[in-house]
């Protein structure tokens, strides 16, 4: 056997702490979030925060609860999900069935990736300029600010997750079992409706988890273009805030319970966003094994 | 032509139309930076710092061009960038080297999970986080905050690519290494992470692009500052905070053309480098 010498015990134990050091900072990030949101809970009890719309920040009246922004969370992220839906299943199909390995799928994949390279604040730049005037033409909003508006620009930021993704699961699944549907007469369509879905649905599903996941966090675009209201939002051209907007918006002015609720916040935002990632997760690897 | 026929070409018409759709707000989005924001960008641009609000108000009732530049933002992303990647990349490389020599242990799934985890947080809570660890700690908003939520928001993305890369590369290269009698420290260090070099540096470059457009975390942290700062314990200035300054200050609005199309134009730069080298070290 061979004799390990110092320099190799040493980096060995190097490549251990680099390691290591990713589980102490997870395990810390969980104790600053739950020990800054601790305040919060004491006073006002978790379920009650979580089930309140109040967000009363004059002194001697404070009173924060949670409900609006979580609810204008998963409202802008599920329907920035439906919105991205006709457009990244047919880049998926594009890029995955139909012009796979070509050049002209290359390119669209080269545009969807720079699509997720540009930055969230410019995507904000882009709503307040261009989008919103429109939305205000047509009257949804207020003055083209609102949960709909927040929920277009981030549909087209996750267009490309969900379909860089599921191209992916597309292009995996199996030539024979396509071939077979062919020779059977089938057109490419129902090859695509028979074969490459039920084929490939779980793990496209997965990646339109994975991407609701990277909508629920999105954080600028959203906070400029929202409205920033810290009430229920009534419909889906209200104004509103999400969790990640209203922390943007108030962190910095925050202090004693306000910040405590803004980090509590931030506790329940990490919970849902890293349920959803497991789920997302979870569903690939079943998918893939 | 039968009916089957016609609704097949039907969905691939839609199919090619609906994707071609996406190009559109890539194009919006770079034509509307370069044709709002190109004159700005000159000498200044780079060397002079952000014009108080009183000088951009005169200068934009004297119709001229708002003199001076972004210099504060672009030496303080430089700053805080180098200093994440200088903790992420070779904490990162260790850990992915770990990983992938122990893929099947307990604390390997646990560290890579957490990774996962990680990477999936969004990033205004990496801000929460630097707040507490270090504006707290140090009592004022710094650059070293700012560097903190980047350097955890670039250490799973880079954990994940050496892993990646590694787990491509032969295992007959690491056991011819080390039949040759080099100790494992050298076969490490000195014949996997060169000939995983492609891999690793696309890796690097991607976190950078990711990292270098952040804004939220940035704003819980670092703050801003109009002066050029290299004191990493003072408030520094970044692209992206000067962008949402800008956005904020109707005699300022003016310069978040220019500062947004600066900030593309690095990230593309990124990209294009990446996508050259995977071309250039593909591994066989």
């Amino acid at each position: 056997m061979r004799i390990l010498s110092i320099k190799d015990i040493l980096f060995k134990r190097l490549l251990f702490v680099a390691a290591l050091l990713i589980l102490l900072i997870c395990a810390g990030i969980v104790y600053t979030l739950v020990s800054g949101s601790y305040g919060t809970f004491v006073r006002f009890g978790f379920f009650h925060f979580i089930t309140s719309t109040a967000w009363n920040p004059t002194i001697g009246h404070e009173n924060y609860g949670a409900l609006s922004f979580i609810v204008g969370t998963l409202l802008t992220a599920f329907v920035a999900l439906l919105l991205c839906l006709p457009f990244s299943l047919p880049v998926a199909l594009f890029t995955g069935e139909y012009f796979r390995g070509k050049k002209i799928a290359s390119i669209i994949s080269s545009v969807i990736n720079l699509l997720a390279g540009i930055p969230s604040i410019v995507y904000g730049l882009w709503g307040f300029y261009t989008l919103r005037p429109i939305m205000n033409h047509l009257g949804w909003g207020q003055q083209g600010f609102g949960l709909l508006t927040s929920a277009i620009v981030l549909a087209i930021m996750i267009i490309p997750y969900a379909s860089s993704l599921s191209s992916e699961f597309i292009s995996m699944v199996p030539k024979d079992l396509k071939e077979s549907a062919y020779s059977l007469g089938a057109t490419r369509l129902e090859v695509i409706k028979n074969v490459t879905f039920p084929v490939a649905g779980m793990g496209i599903f997965a990646s339109y988890v994975l991407a609701l996941g990277r909508a629920l966090g999105e954080t600028m675009a959203v906070t400029m273009l929202i409205g920033n209201t810290n009430n229920l939002p009534t419909s889906i051209t209200s104004t509103g805030n999400t969790m990640a907007s209203i922390i943007a918006n108030q962190f910095g002015e925050a202090d004693g319970l306000k910040l405590s609720s803004l980090i509590a916040l931030g506790l329940l935002l990490f919970l849902i966003t890293a349920i959803i990632n497991f789920i997302g997760k979870m569903i690939m690897k079943k998918f893939a094994a | 032509m039968n009916y089957r026929l016609i609704k097949d070409k039907i969905f691939f018409g839609c199919i090619c139309f609906l994707s071609s759709l996406t190009v559109i707000p890539l194009v919006a989005i770079i034509w509307q930076l370069v044709k709002r924001g190109y004159r700005q960008i000159n000498w200044d641009f780079f060397t002079k710092t952000a014009p108080s609000t009183l000088d951009a108000m005169l200068a934009k009732s004297n119709g001229t061009l708002i003199s001076g530049g972004i210099a504060n933002g672009i030496t303080g992303t430089l700053l805080m960038v180098a200093m994440a990647s200088a903790i992420a990349i070779p904490v990162g490389i260790f850990a992915g080297i770990y990983l992938e020599e122990r893929p099947n242990t307990a604390f390997s799934n646990t560290v890579r999970f957490l990774t996962d985890l990680l990477q999936g947080i969004p990033s205004i809570i990496l801000g929460i986080i630097a707040y507490a660890w270090v504006v707290k700690s140090l009592g004022s908003y710094s650059a070293l905050a700012g560097a903190t939520s980047l350097f955890i928001m670039m250490l799973p993305l880079i954990v994940r690519s050496t892993e990646e890369t590694l787990k491509m590369l032969p295992v007959s290269m690491k056991e011819s290494a080390l039949a040759l009698g080099a100790p494992y420290w050298a076969v490490m260090l000195k014949v996997m992470l060169p000939s995983a070099f492609g891999g690793l540096f696309i890796g690097i470059l991607l976190a950078i692009s990711r990292v270098i457009g952040e804004t939220a975390p940035l704003m819980l942290t670092a703050l801003g500052s109009t002066a050029v700062n290299w004191d990493v314990t003072e408030p520094t200035s970044a692209v992206p905070l000067l962008i949402w300054q800008f956005y904020n200050d109707p005699n300022l609005v003016d310069l978040i053309w220019s500062s947004s199309l600066f900030l593309m134009i690095l990230i593309l730069i990124l990209n294009i480098i990446a996508k050259q080298v995977a071309k250039k070290w593909r591994i066989q």
